[in-house]
């Protein structure tokens, strides 16, 4: 890995409430509420360091993709989240990070920081981190274009493998701008694990093919 | 323990003995044929396990817990049927108030409110749900999305409740099975017929029934399953019911014939999606749905039947 990377973001986060939180809300949401259906469960990777790549449809989408590992594993899972939604208001970012355990992530690439610094340095401390390509959650059950702000994260983590997972059902449950949550058996597909291709456009193609083929096993109709 | 009979009782010994006996011939046949893959086998084996061992739990626990157990059953029910249509953005709202149905209709049984829980579904929610989707204003495929969405709740929460309201009806009357009695022997005929029938469709099946929904049923299957859950329906019924002689064999037919009605009809929505299974929740039987199909046909004809002739 690069060492010339300065990272300055300090995590904030209440063990106790965070393992409370998991163990007693989130896991029974998604196992008994909503209803995960893990498809390829045995290419979960339960040890960093590890770059989960999913695309994003809903605020289920962090939650249920943290509630398929062990509270174990979870303790060590930190998700990407944007600063400027994340850390808007007082209350919004004490959740997000002290009990969701984010790492910032500056949309704005305007300043001179290095954006993927506090996120090179957690793959380094052997963490698993989750990210969506997508940018923002956008229209429920529509796959949109990925940004390739993930190829540089592989360039500069080569031996950091990219877990790429398919999720379906969550934006049908809850859906951007809605707070009332309807029950919905939703699918979570994982993909083979992949690294560093070499190259921008060959790692972006990749992530691409295998987000398409894992989002065609599930044979979806799309949500109209 | 206390709310079941001794027959009840031992009705549990006699399905998890069969279950043992099930498991048992399957490692003979698994250390005989080392070759062969038997994982589906075992997976179905042991769901069959778990699924008794929480439905024993539930019916001998207390009233109470039975209908709360019931009432998750069809939830977990309609969520599957509701994953599986499709269904539009805008009806969202309206899924959540076909949810809200199942505490509603359960909570009616177990306040034994009886014409309430037969109308509830029926009526009232037949009138609320097209006026919520008014309400929303979306008219394009409105029929559709309101036939699909009613269906469903007609079928994993009105029909199914009637294993509920087995429980709750007067136990004086049936004092050598009371409601986990009839809750218990229901379905135990019914997921019988279901083995009896695809049973004697392998060894004896010729003639397809319905070639077109289920081409793996045959006329052979149909009459052997049938033979089979008569008989043992006339066996079984004078410990755990108040049925008689010729009411007992009625009951006999109806389940046999019902149960494939109930079984059929879950296959052609399964064929008119493409899917094998309604989903994979049970490991090895496929989804919920799978395994209720027939019952979501015979819980609620063997209730009127029974309360036609004793209640």
């Amino acid at each position: 890995m690069n060492d010339s990377v300065k990272a300055n973001y300090s995590y904030k986060i209440n063990k106790v409430l965070r393992y409370t939180f998991f163990a007693l809300i989130v896991k029974p949401l998604m196992y008994i509420i909503i209803g995960l259906n893990i498809r390829n469960s045995h290419l979960r990777l339960n040890s960093g360091p590890a770059i989960i790549v999913a695309n994003h449809n809903s605020h289920l989408d962090t939650l249920a993709l943290m509630s398929i590992f062990p509270l174990t594993v979870i303790k060590n899972i930190h998700p990407v989240a944007a600063s400027d939604y994340f850390l808007s208001n007082k209350p919004l970012a004490w959740f997000s990070q002290s009990i969701i355990g984010i790492i910032p992530l500056n949309r704005n690439l305007t300043t001179f920081n290095d954006p993927f610094a506090d996120i090179v340095e957690a793959l380094r401390q052997n963490k698993i981190i989750i990210l969506f390509p997508e940018g923002s959650r956008g229209i429920p059950e529509k796959l949109d274009k990925f940004k390739t702000g993930i190829a540089h994260l592989a360039k500069r983590c080569p031996e950091v493998p990219v877990l790429p997972v398919f999720l379906h059902g969550f934006g049908k449950a809850l859906p951007k701008g809605e707070a009332l949550l309807v029950p919905f058996f939703c699918d979570i597909f994982l993909g083979e694990k992949f690294f560093w291709t070499g190259n921008k456009n060959s790692f972006m193609d990749k992530l691409e093919d295998s987000m398409l083929n894992l989002a065609r096993a599930g044979n979806f109709t799309a949500w109209e | 323990m206390n709310n079941l009979t001794l027959n009840v009782k031992i009705l549990m010994l006699v399905i998890i003995g069969l279950l043992s006996l099930s498991t048992l011939i399957f490692f003979l046949i698994k250390r005989n044929n080392p070759s062969q893959n038997f994982t589906e086998l075992w997976l179905r084996i042991r769901s069959w396990w778990v699924m008794i061992a929480i439905l024993f739990l539930a019916i001998s626990s207390s009233v109470k817990i039975a209908i709360i157990f019931f009432a998750f059953i069809s939830f977990l029910a309609l969520k599957e049927y509701l994953s599986l249509i499709p269904t539009r953005r805008s009806d969202r709202r309206v899924l959540f108030w076909a949810y809200l149905a199942i505490p509603i209709q359960y909570y009616l049984v177990s306040i034994h409110w009886y014409i309430m829980f037969l109308v509830f579904i029926p009526v009232y929610m037949f009138l609320l749900l097209p006026f919520r989707m008014v309400l929303i204003g979306d008219t394009r495929g409105f029929l559709h999305s309101l036939g699909t969405i009613y269906w469903g709740l007609m079928i994993t929460v009105f029909a199914l409740s009637h294993l509920a309201y087995l429980l709750v009806l007067d136990p004086l009357k049936n004092p050598h099975g009371g409601g986990a009695g009839l809750v218990l022997y229901l379905i135990f005929l019914t997921q019988f017929n279901d083995i009896a029938q695809y049973i004697s469709g392998k060894l004896l099946g010729k003639h397809k029934i319905i070639p077109l929904v289920s081409p793996n049923k045959t006329v052979e299957g149909f009459i052997g399953g049938m033979i089979a859950t008569v008989t043992l329906t006339i066996l079984v019924s004078p410990y755990l019911t108040p049925l008689n002689f010729g009411q007992s064999i009625l009951v006999g037919f109806i389940i046999a014939g019902f149960g494939f009605v109930g079984d059929v009809t879950i296959s052609a929505i399964k064929r008119d999606f493409g899917v094998k299974d309604t989903s994979n929740f049970i490991p090895g039987h496929g989804g919920i749905l799978d395994r209720l199909d027939s019952l979501t046909y015979t819980a609620p004809i063997f209730f009127h039947v029974l309360s036609y002739f004793y209640y």
